[in-house]
């Protein structure tokens, strides 16, 4: 049964003359020098210079109680704003699939947005409307939930994205059938339609949390900045930097680093099992 | 299917190949007896030198000279350079951010002897921005730390130009009689405060326009310049405060055209569209004394022994005057 459509119907067992021999061997050597190019070697890169001070450098670099603090907050508000996003997204990509209604379209082009939109833009763009002078009742700018409501911003497109195209794949007879039997709407969207969405909810989840721990200009305005309040890690790096302690910067962002690839093995773990199951 | 894709990889190719000549080509476009300059410098004089450029290639000097121009946070620009961008002058926000390029010997050590000035192109000095009409009557630095004033400065790690704000603060408690120890007692009790710590001074302006706060701490020329802005905000000159320095100076790979440009900087037409833009001269003569009149207890960064001494004991992002401050503001909350 076809409901992840993750591997594509006929694929090409390798791109690059899959009559030849050398074919696997130069696509993988290609596809492992952009990599290496484009991630691995920064990302080594960083790890080295978080290594200059050496390892008690490193640990009081990650341990300071302001560098901590800040790793804190950015994890658990990232935490949150996954949590909101997963029902959310969820929400909104099912309501896009299934449901028909007038600016449909409009509002599935509307989606994407918050990629397109430099995200300094939208820490300026929710300052404006839900800070001190804004037109909104409540102020909620250089707050932590200031913070919160950036990130959301920033991460929507990610669950809403991963859940669309498995919604729309989804063997509808398979709810009928259930239908049939009797089963409610509540249970049939417990049992058939949500084991089938784990992975990709999963997925969208993780990239939102990586993308969260990491972001910068959507929250750099809006947060204020004030440690051990509202500084989230990407600041607290950037003031580091700016300060020229390259290392102790490089040390929180491996910490980051680690957390975020943790968990993006863990999305990957859950994705794979959700799709033997599924599948 | 099979087909298309090494089309698809070719064309790739190519375009990379096509894209890697083009920038070998428009490395050095410099024929013709035209020179080009490449200006870098922080963002708040941006302004005065889109109109001081066209002013100097009008002169004999700047015949046939172009510029290319790079603005940015000054410790930013200053990274960049180290990391190899083409650069004939630099314009900073701050001397320390010289002396990173003179320790990579991208700016000769004797930089402060090229122009009469010291090596300095604008002068300000900081300020209190208030409301208009100043609801909060705040007039003194004292008046920053009473009950339910909520002042806006950036954070002095991120934005190299609130170092000039610390600064003033503390120098402003040694002027009044205050000791060393009474005076970092000042600085905690403001960033007790201090309600938003902006990475940047035109970040705390754009936040103080939003809204936040009663008091901002910043320079002279970035509150007329928000006030030429039609920003609705007035400001206060405290009788004890800080003269800024901005520097500018050629870098060793510059040309003759290059150091003209930094003398044209310092002369009295460029001072003019400088003074123009809110920034105090660097001719005495220049300075409109009722638009810029002088602090009564004014002092410069030399008060503390120069930027050396002053970047290592305040604001070194490990162990610091300012480092503890921010650290206090974590036990205070829990």
């Amino acid at each position: 049964m076809a409901s992840v459509p993750a591997e594509p119907l006929a694929a090409p067992r390798s791109l690059f003359g899959g009559r030849g021999r050398a074919g696997p061997a130069v696509g993988g050597a290609l596809a492992t020098a952009y990599l290496s190019l484009i991630v691995l070697i920064p990302l080594a890169a960083v790890v080295a210079e978080s290594t200059h001070g050496g390892a008690s450098g490193f640990w009081s670099a990650v341990t300071g109680a302001q560098a901590f603090a800040a790793m804190r907050f950015t994890v658990l508000v990232s935490l949150i704003v996954v949590a909101i996003n997963v029902v959310t997204g969820t929400l909104i990509g099912w309501v896009l699939v299934r449901d028909e209604f007038p600016g449909k379209r409009f509002i599935n082009a509307l989606i994407d947005l918050p990629f397109a939109l430099p995200t300094i833009v939208a820490g300026l763009v929710l300052l404006a409307l839900y800070g001190p002078n804004g037109p909104a009742p409540f102020d909620i700018g250089f707050t932590r939930a200031a913070v919160a409501l950036a990130l959301l911003f920033v991460t929507l497109p990610f669950v809403v994205r991963s859940v669309q195209p498995v919604l729309m794949e989804l063997d509808r007879e398979m709810e009928e059938a259930a239908s049939s039997l009797g089963a409610r709407p509540r249970t049939i969207f417990a049992r058939i339609v949500l084991p089938n969405l784990v992975p990709a909810i999963a997925a969208g989840a993780g990239l939102a949390f990586a993308r969260a721990l990491g972001e910068f200009g959507s929250v750099v305005l809006i947060s204020g900045n004030i440690p051990f309040k509202t500084e989230v890690a990407s600041v607290f790096l950037y003031g580091q930097i700016e300060s020229d302690n390259q290392a102790g910067a490089a040390a929180v962002s491996v910490v980051l680093l680690v957390l975020s690839f943790v968990l993006l093995l863990f999305v990957s773990w859950i994705s794979t099992r959700g799709q033997r199951r599924a599948g | 299917m099979n087909r298309t894709i090494p089309t698809a990889t070719s064309l790739l190719v190519l375009a990379l190949a096509v894209g890697l000549s083009a920038c070998g080509g428009s490395g050095n476009s410099s024929g013709g007896g035209s020179t080009k300059l490449s200006l870098v410098a922080y963002s708040t004089p941006k302004e005065a030198y889109d109109a001081i450029i066209p002013a100097f290639e009008k002169t004999p000097a700047g015949k046939g000279v172009t510029f290319t121009q790079s603005y940015g946070a000054s410790g930013d620009q200053a990274k960049s350079v180290l990391a190899g961008l083409p650069t004939d002058v630099v314009a900073l926000s701050l001397e320390p951010d010289v002396t990173k390029l003179v320790k990579a010997s991208l700016v000769a050590p004797t930089w402060q002897d090229a122009t009469s000035t010291k090596g300095i192109v604008t002068h300000s000095v900081v300020v209190i921005a208030v409301r208009k009409g100043n609801p909060k009557h705040i007039k003194t630095w004292a008046d920053l730390v009473k009950p339910g004033i909520q002042v806006l400065t950036p954070n002095p790690f991120t934005s190299g130009g609130a170092r000039w704000n610390i600064m003033a603060a503390y120098g402003a408690q040694i002027e009044d009689g205050k000791t060393e120890a009474q005076a970092n007692a000042y600085l905690q009790d403001l960033f007790k405060h201090v309600v938003v710590q902006d990475k940047a001074a035109r970040d705390s302006l754009q936040s103080f326009a939003s809204g936040k706060g009663d008091a901002l701490i910043s320079y002279e020329n970035e509150a007329i310049a928000a006030q030429q802005a039609g920003q609705k905000i007035d400001y206060v000159i405290p009788d004890e405060t800080i003269r800024i320095d901005n520097p500018i100076a050629a870098t060793t790979a510059a040309n003759a055209k290059a150091k003209a440009f930094v003398q044209y900087a310092v002369s009295t037409p460029a001072q003019k569209i400088f003074a123009a833009k809110g920034y105090r001269s660097v001719i005495p003569s220049l300075v409109d004394k009722t638009r810029f009149p002088d602090p009564p207890k004014e002092f410069d960064i030399s008060k503390f022994g120069g930027w050396d001494a002053v970047m290592k004991k305040f604001f070194d992002p490990t162990s610091s005057v300012m480092q503890r401050v921010e650290k206090s503001l974590g036990v205070s909350t829990g």
